[in-house]
């Protein structure tokens, strides 16, 4: 791939996603466009410049944006995170949301849905009179591939093997063919939207929960503090918690959020 | 801490030892249930057993029984590692006492994970 077509790709990834491939990605660039190249047919990567060239906007973009994108998560990812939510963070919500019995929850980078169904299990398991309470579960995310996955929840092996306890599994999934699905019970409950976190956001409630880990880390600054600053504005001021991901580091955080450390995990609110 | 891995198939004994080992595990094998099963009536307190479904005497599910059938062995956690993936088994093994279950094939991150999910280790 010559430096031309490369800086074509990163520029139109970062104008549709934010994501900054920075130098010395030239190697992924480059094998995530080839496999890119072979799945569509396309003969080379120039082609597949040029195509894009005459339809900057089209469906062979958003494809590229995709390729490009880490789609990599896993059931109770970090699982510390999830460890405080079941001994601090939903029992506080639901203390304060006790008179109202309304929670909304949201995962910003719901990828193919592990982390909204991690949610949804520690609720099923640990809460089940949510259930009966008005419970909103927003999962987005900018590719509408991973979206689908999400809502179909079928996992292999790999998949469910990983993260996820035996007792969870048995529990909340089905054996289909050698992969297994999630059950309808907790899938139909979540509400999977695509949403680009850098363009103009939708219409969306308040949240008492707000799941966006793993996601900041390919903004850039300036990025990163317009997302935190709607984040903010769609918090509960009372009663909202936003999880990060663990290695991220968000920068100037505490600027907008203060920082609350359960056991082993942090989770941001609202400064006061 | 103390483990005891068992499965017939002994390249999957090494994989397994291995890596408990390198966890900080003192490590005994058996290659199947009935030895396994004397390995722990001697006594030497392990406290964690990596126990495989399919093998010539004595299978897993009836080692588990077993060893749930003995109150002197209640603190010995067992995660079944096996490539019996029908969600029946599974479920079985639990019922049965099983802790953890982890389907072969596996990796060394795959085992962790799950060890650390028993608490055994950091993740
Ligand atoms: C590494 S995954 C993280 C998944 C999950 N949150 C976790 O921590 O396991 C990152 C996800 O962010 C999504 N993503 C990337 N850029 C985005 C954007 N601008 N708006 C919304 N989602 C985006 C990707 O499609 C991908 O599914």
């Amino acid at each position: 791939m010559n430096d031309f077509d490369y800086k074509y790709i990163c520029d139109m990834v970062r104008n549709e996603s934010a994501i900054v491939l920075g130098e010395g990605k030239e190697y992924l660039v480059q094998a995530r466009m080839q496999a890119l190249v072979s799945r569509e047919k396309l003969g080379s990567i120039d082609d597949l410049v040029s195509g894009l060239r005459k339809d900057p906007s089209g469906a062979l973009s958003r494809k590229v944006v995709h390729a490009m994108t880490t789609n990599e998560t896993s059931f109770f990812r970090d699982s510390h995170p999830f460890e405080s939510l079941r001994k601090h963070v939903i029992p506080e919500i639901m203390d304060r949301k006790s008179g109202q019995r309304k929670i909304n929850i949201w995962c910003a980078a719901a990828s193919t849905g592990q982390e909204p169904f991690s949610i949804m299990m520690i609720i099923h398991e640990y809460f089940p009179e949510l259930l009966n309470w008005d419970l909103y579960f927003l999962a987005t995310d900018l590719s509408t591939d991973v979206l689908d996955r999400a809502r179909d929840g079928l996992y292999n092996q790999f998949e469910v093997n990983r993260g996820l306890p035996a007792s969870m599994l048995v529990k909340y999934f089905s054996k289909d063919g050698n992969g297994w699905r999630i059950n309808s019970d907790i899938r139909d409950r979540i509400d999977f939207r695509e949403m680009n976190l850098v363009q103009r956001w939708p219409a969306i409630p308040r949240f008492d929960l707000i799941f966006i880990r793993n996601v900041l880390i390919y903004f850039d600054m300036e990025t990163k503090l317009g997302i935190l600053r709607k984040i903010k504005s769609h918090l509960d001021p009372a009663t909202g918690y936003v999880a990060f991901g663990a290695a991220e580091s968000v920068l100037n955080v505490t600027d907008h959020f203060s920082r609350v450390t359960f056991d082993r995990s942090t989770y941001y609110r609202n400064a006061a | 801490m103390r483990a005891l891995v068992v499965d017939d198939s002994r390249s999957v004994r090494i994989i397994l030892s291995k890596a408990l080992r390198e966890a900080g595990f003192d490590v005994s094998e058996a290659e199947d249930g009935r030895q396994a099963l004397s390995v722990l009536y001697q006594g030497g307190n392990f406290d964690l057993m990596l126990l495989d479904w399919n093998m010539p005497v004595m299978n897993g599910y009836e080692v588990v029984c077993a060893i749930r059938a003995n109150p002197l062995l209640a603190n010995l956690r067992i995660m079944m590692v096996t490539t019996e993936t029908c969600i029946n088994k599974v479920r079985d093994a639990l019922d049965a006492g099983a802790n953890e279950y982890l389907m072969k094939p596996f990796t060394k991150e795959l085992l962790l994970d799950k060890m650390a999910i028993m608490g055994f280790v950091e993740n």
